[in-house]
């Protein structure tokens, strides 16, 4: 029994991690431009189709999938900011609201026009394989996203913290005016911010293609848990984005233990309502990345 | 009037929603000079110190640096050109250290490749900042936030520092400190524009000084000329 929960909590912190890349994409674009991306979702799917091509199709290693996926989307992001939505940043909530709703179902029906509404499975080899260690024995696909998320939250803190544009960026995020006032050139950091978060969830696709069949519709269940994950982490905190992948992963997982598979998607919610009433920040809230 | 301006400005005016902070105003600052620029709170002293920066477009008028037009560029073009300013409320990174903030600040092409001696030296002007230099900005005293606010103005390596009311809600003591700290950058050839609210001693320790009343200039001169009139005794240094 207590190897039966040691490998469940073991899976849940794997793809927690990966969940937690996800929602750092989300909380970095939030927390240095005061955007809300709702067409997050759609970005980890074009991830999953991403990682579909490369890794299903041309038989690629999943982090040679990551990398494509990490420039494709980073560009994607970075152009997408300085087209559109460099125009709405300093609108109202409404405005931003409206556009990103209608970014979502604009890049929904570029999927399903593209690859049509039917699941495309991408398991490959890779996902069958298992690593036994000690009592546990895991999943090597989730182990090798779980590892490539987990280096790419490290490089991309150590980036944010020690380097000149990161220390740019979080200027910009802590103080826009400061920002101004200093010579910062505000719009190409918010275009390159645009292009982290979309390859931050772009990446987290790449990584989880083994894992999940490739499907437009993926995008509304992957936008709400980056949204719950961010929430109960604490909007706008890195490391929030990280604990809070880690609690819904491992929520999710025992809750499919527990109760039924079907609960793993309600859980994270009941988890999102609870943290809200006893923490209404969530675990880091009002802490600047 | 200086014959060789560094910073020329002819007939700038800014408007908000309709309603005219600037109207029309005109001033030039030579090389190496400090002047000031002194009126009431909602004179339009912030405003013209941040249109010059570009961060406020102006609507009508021109701005020029050594020759240069710059009225429609961005801001980080004119800082690049060698105009830094300290701005009202001092607008530090209060979320990252006080090293972060400076380093920030010397982020600009023109500061970049001297870049440690320029943190040297800000430290030897403020060693107060090199004690601190781990601790967040938002935790430091008003005093310190100001040395900030200075020193990551000096690590752009600039040629014209604009300050827009550096004394408010310091001690009197620290006042006459950082004016001294003004004063002495001015004499290692900085030029200075000073946008003050303490008339009595921003026109003791500049050269020449304009009045700004409800967004126009409506005295200029020498700073003792304009020391001695009675309009600026009567309205401004209570006598």
């Amino acid at each position: 029994m207590l190897s039966l929960w040691l490998n469940v909590i073991a899976g849940g912190v794997l793809i927690g991690l990966v969940y937690g890349l996800v929602a750092l994409g989300l909380t970095i674009i939030f927390g240095v431009m005061r955007v809300v991306n709702f067409a997050h979702g759609e970005m980890v799917v074009f991830g999953i189709y991403i990682g579909y091509w490369t890794v299903r199709i041309w038989d690629v290693p999943i982090f040679l999938a990551a990398a494509v996926a990490a420039v494709v989307m980073f560009v994607f992001g970075y152009l997408l900011e300085t087209l559109v939505v460099k125009r709405f940043v300093n609108r109202p909530h409404h405005y931003q609201f409206i556009v990103f709703i209608g970014l979502s179902l604009l890049f929904s029906g570029v999927l399903l026009m593209s690859f049509g509404p039917d699941p495309r499975p991408t398991a490959s080899q890779l996902s069958f394989q298992t690593v036994s260690v000690g009592p546990l024995t895991l999943d090597w696909a989730r182990i090798q996203a779980a590892a490539t998320a987990g280096l790419l939250i490290a490089a991309l803190g150590a980036y944010l913290k020690y380097s000149a544009f990161g220390r740019s960026l979080r200027g910009a995020a802590n103080n826009r005016l400061g920002g101004l006032v200093v010579g910062l050139n505000i719009p190409r950091v918010y275009a390159v911010t645009f292009g982290i978060g979309a390859a931050c969830a772009g990446v987290a696709g790449a990584l989880i293609s083994p894992l999940f069949d490739a499907q437009p519709y993926l995008a509304v269940d992957f936008t709400l848990l980056a949204f719950v994950t961010v929430i109960v982490g604490g909007l706008g905190s890195f490391g929030g984005a990280l604990l809070g992948g880690l609690t819904i992963g491992v929520a999710e997982a025992i809750a499919a233990l527990m109760f039924t598979p079907s609960m793993k998607t309600a859980l994270p919610y009941a988890l999102l309502i609870i943290i809200l009433i006893l923490r209404p920040r969530g675990f880091f809230g009002a802490k600047d990345i | 009037m200086p014959d060789d301006a560094l910073l020329e400005i002819d007939d700038l005016c800014v408007a908000y929603d309709g309603s005219n902070a600037l109207n029309g105003v005109s001033l030039r600052i030579g090389k190496g000079e400090l002047i000031c620029v002194v009126g009431a709170n909602g004179a339009g002293k912030t405003s013209l110190i941040r249109s010059i920066a570009g961060i406020v477009p102006s609507s009508r008028g021109s701005v020029r640096i050594n020759g240069v037009e710059i009225s429609r560029r961005p801001p980080w073009d004119i800082c690049e050109m060698g105009i830094a300013q300290v701005a009202e409320g001092r607008q530090i990174f209060s979320a990252l250290s006080v090293e972060d903030n400076l380093l920030i600040g010397g982020s600009l092409k023109r500061a970049r490749h001297d870049l440690a001696n320029t943190l040297d030296s800000v430290y030897q002007l403020f060693g107060r900042l090199r004690e601190r230099r781990d601790q967040l900005a938002g935790t430091l005293s008003g005093g310190e936030q100001q040395m900030l606010a200075i020193g990551r103005a000096i690590m752009s390596k600039p040629e014209i520092m604009m300050f827009d009311e550096p004394s408010i809600g310091l001690s009197p003591a620290l006042t006459d400190v950082m004016f001294g700290v003004v004063k002495s950058l001015n004499e290692q050839g900085i030029t200075v524009l000073l946008v003050e609210q303490n008339v009595a001693k921003s026109l003791a320790m500049s050269s020449r000084g304009y009045v700004l009343e409800n967004g126009s200039v409506v005295l200029h001169g020498s700073s003792r000329d304009l020391l001695e009139n009675p309009d600026v005794q009567r309205a401004y240094l209570g006598l």
